[in-house]
């Protein structure tokens, strides 16, 4: 993994679970499109946007594809830099040992510095 | 300076498209650039031909329409997001075998790699959503 803090194209940040409404599916679509193009983008995951991590997610009963098998394919994306907010971490009580993915985890003082550091943030 | 609007929400259902629409206004009317409006997620609705308001009430799809006439301002559609959510324009219709369009000019379907061409081309991208 790269470092966490490195000057990027496009910051991503998903604050919404991953059932329940498509802002998870369509905030990845966007990464998985400029990363398409080469563009170097970052994933930050708050809120109830880290639960996208957690391990054994299924599709659920709607028919819809689920996000897990998006967030595994981003290596092939080259998207390494995965983030995850820390105080959203303690407020759900999840350890990154229950995620799928390799994440770092992010105070305050850090994400305001992504923020700055990124040409352009868009947010999900 | 230059701008990029990006609209999350649809019309009608929060504040959001009214006040996208106002400070696009605002902004050419301060004399800056805006380079596109960019609509993704449930922002798509925007573009639908068929939205007939009551006449009493701002029209938004209208308003739209009279802006990009007015100012050359780019309004671009996400085409995966306005599909799954019943917004084709013709050439989408006639590939999907369905009877009338909901979308059309100047409202284009285009791809999400405009929406970061967009924002990394502009000075700033405003992100207006629920």
């Amino acid at each position: 993994m790269q470092d966490d803090t490195r000057q990027g194209d496009l910051l991503v940040i998903l604050r919404h679970a991953p059932h329940g409404s498509s802002w998870l599916k369509e905030g990845l679509d966007v990464a998985l499109v400029a990363a398409a193009f080469d563009r170097r983008v970052t994933l930050l995951f708050m809120g109830e946007g880290i639960t996208a991590l957690l391990e054994g997610q299924q599709a659920g009963p709607l028919g819809q594809k689920g996000t897990a098998p998006t967030l595994a394919m981003l290596e092939m994306y080259d998207i390494d830099s995965l983030l995850v907010e820390k105080r959203g971490m303690e407020a759900l009580g999840l350890s990154d040992e229950q995620f799928m993915l390799p994440v770092q985890g992010m105070d305050a003082d850090r994400i305001a510095e992504l923020l700055a550091s990124h040409a352009l943030v868009l947010n999900f | 300076m230059r701008y990029a609007i990006l609209l999350l929400d649809a019309p009608y259902t929060s504040q959001a498209a009214h006040s996208a629409l106002r400070f696009t206004r605002a902004l050419l009317a301060k004399g800056h650039v805006v380079d596109g409006v960019f609509f993704y997620h449930d922002g798509v609705h925007n573009a639908a031909r068929l939205a007939a308001p009551p006449q009493d009430e701002p029209h938004l799809v209208d308003a739209w329409t009279e802006l990009a006439r007015e100012h050359a301002v780019p309004l671009q559609v996400c085409i995966a997001a306005a599909l799954r959510r019943g917004l084709l324009d013709e050439q989408e219709a006639a590939r999907h075998g369905k009877q009338g369009c909901s979308v059309e000019p100047p409202f284009e379907l285009t791809g999400l790699g405009q929406l970061v061409d967009l924002g990394l081309r502009c000075d700033r991208l405003i992100t207006f959503g629920p």
